[in-house]
C-alpha cells in the first residue's frame, strides 16, 4: 500500500472514531469545546504516531525472536504506558507552553483505544516500520478531525433548541451518527477512484 | 459499607448501568455489537476479566504504591485479557474471529480500569468480586440489548449458539426481506446509542420526579 493510500485510507475511509469507533470516550467526554478538541487531538496524533514505531520495533525485534508472540497486548499496552508517561515528562520539562496546552490530556491516552488499537492493526495489516508510523499518524489526524467537527457542532448545539431529553450526550451521539453518514462518502472505490 | 451485598451485585444492572448511565466501555459496546451471539461473547470475556483483576486488586490493594498503580491495574488487567484471547482462540475460534481486534482492546476498556480505581482499590476482596460480576452483567445486558437492535432491524436475523438441528439464527420474516441496512453500519450504532441513551435519561428523569 502506498503512503498516500495509507493517510487517506485512515484519515478518511477507516477514521478510527466514526467507522471503527475506537476513541469514543475521550470523543463525547472532550468535545464540549473546540479548544480542549484541538489539545485532545494533537496530543493523540503524536502518541499514535509514535508509539506506532515503538510497537513495531518491540514486536518485529523482542517478541518475534523470542517467540513471544502471545504476549503482545500486554507489552504493547506497557510500552504505550510507558511511552506516555515518558512523553510527558519530556514535553513537561522542555516545553511548558505545550504542556500547559497538552498535560491533562496526556494520562487520558493511555487509556484510549485508538492507541492500541493502531498499534495491533499494523501487526495485523503485515505494514513495515515507515507504513505503521504513517498509519498512526493518519490515524491520530483522522481522530482530531472527527474531535474537532464533533466539538464545534455541540458548540453550536448549545444554542439550538434541542429537546430536553435529548441534551447533552445524546444529541452528541446523533450528530456523531450523521457525520458517520457523511463519512459514507469516502469508501474504498473513492481510493481506487483516486489513486487507481 | 454503606451498601449491602445486594446493591453493590445489583446496582450495575441498570442504576448504575456501565454503558447507558456511566458511559463506559462505548468501543466494544458499538463495535461488536452487530450480532447478538458476538455481544454474548465479548460480554463474557468482559465479565471474567472484570471480576479477575477486581478480585486480584482488591487484594493487591495495601502492596501496590500509590504513585503507579495505573500501570500496575493495566498490567494485571492485560494478564486477563491474554488469558481470554487464548481461551477464546482454542475453543470458540468463530467468535475470536468476529471479535477481532475488540478483544484485545478490553485492556483499556473503561469499565475495567474505572472499577478497579473506583471501587476495587478500596473494598473488601468479596464485595469486589460482587461489584465486578455486576458491572460485568450491567455490561453484558447493554451489549446484548444493543445487538439485539441492531441485529433484529439491521439484517433481520438473530444470531445464537448452534445447537443440534438449530442452526442458530432466527429469521424474522420481513425484516429478512427488507432490512433496515443502517442498523449494521457504524452510523446506525451512533444514532441508536443516541435514542437509547435519550430513552435512559428519560427514565431516570422520570424515577426523579415520583
Amino acid at each position: 500500500m502506498s503512503y498516500v493510500a495509507i493517510f487517506i485510507t485512515y484519515i478518511f475511509v477507516n477514521n478510527f472514531i466514526l467507522t471503527q469507533f475506537m476513541g469514543l470516550c475521550p470523543f463525547i467526554g472532550v468535545s464540549k469545546n473546540s479548544e480542549s478538541a484541538i489539545g485532545m487531538g494533537m496530543a493523540v496524533t503524536f502518541v499514535m504516531g509514535i508509539a506506532s514505531i515503538m510497537t513495531y520495533l518491540v514486536y518485529t525485534f523482542v517478541l518475534v525472536p523470542l517467540n513471544l508472540v502471545y504476549l503482545q497486548t500486554l507489552t504493547f499496552i506497557l510500552v504505550i504506558a510507558a511511552l506516555v508517561q515518558f512523553v510527558e515528562m519530556i514535553i513537561q520539562k522542555n516545553s511548558p507552553a505545550l504542556y500547559q496546552a497538552l498535560g491533562i490530556y496526556l494520562p487520558l491516552i493511555t487509556t484510549n483505544c485508538a492507541v492500541l488499537g493502531i498499534a495491533i492493526l499494523n501487526i495485523t495489516e503485515g505494514y513495515n516500520l515507515m507504513q505503521s508510523f504513517c498509519a498512526g499518524t493518519a490515524g491520530g489526524i483522522g481522530f482530531t478531525l472527527a474531535l474537532i467537527l464533533m466539538s464545534n457542532i455541540r458548540e453550536r448545539m448549545e444554542l439550538q433548541p434541542v429537546p430536553k431529553v435529548f441534551k447533552g450526550v445524546p444529541i452528541a451521539f446523533i450528530s456523531g451518527g450523521l457525520m458517520a453518514l457523511a463519512f459514507m462518502a469516502f469508501d474504498k472505490a473513492l481510493l481506487i477512484n483516486l489513486l487507481g | 459499607m454503606a451498601q449491602s451485598k445486594k446493591e453493590i451485585l445489583t446496582k450495575g444492572f441498570f442504576k448504575e448501568n456501565p454503558v447507558f448511565i456511566i458511559m463506559l466501555g462505548l468501543c466494544p459496546a458499538l463495535g461488536v455489537s452487530t450480532q447478538v451471539i458476538n455481544g454474548l461473547g465479548m460480554g463474557v470475556g468482559v465479565i471474567f476479566v472484570l471480576v479477575f483483576s477486581n478480585i486480584f486488586i482488591s487484594l493487591l490493594k495495601n502492596i501496590i504504591p500509590p504513585s503507579v498503580r495505573i500501570p500496575a491495574y493495566i498490567v494485571i488487567i492485560a494478564a486477563f485479557v491474554t488469558i481470554v484471547e487464548m481461551v477464546m482462540h482454542a475453543y470458540a475460534p468463530a467468535i475470536y474471529q468476529a471479535l477481532g481486534i475488540y478483544l484485545p482492546l478490553i485492556v483499556v476498556n473503561c469499565i475495567i480500569l474505572g472499577r478497579a480505581e473506583a471501587f476495587a482499590n478500596r473494598n473488601s476482596v468479596f464485595d469486589s468480586f460482587l461489584d465486578g460480576i455486576g458491572m460485568g452483567v450491567g455490561f453484558t445486558l447493554a451489549l446484548t440489548m444493543i445487538a439485539l437492535i441492531r441485529e433484529v432491524f439491521g439484517a433481520g436475523t438473530i444470531t445464537l449458539i448452534s445447537i443440534g438441528n438449530f442452526s442458530g439464527v432466527i429469521k424474522i420474516p420481513l425484516l429478512y426481506k427488507y432490512p433496515v441496512r443502517i442498523m449494521t453500519l457504524a452510523a446506525g450504532a451512533l444514532l441508536l446509542m443516541g435514542y437509547l441513551k435519550a430513552f435512559f435519561g428519560y427514565l431516570e428523569k422520570r424515577k426523579g420526579v415520583n
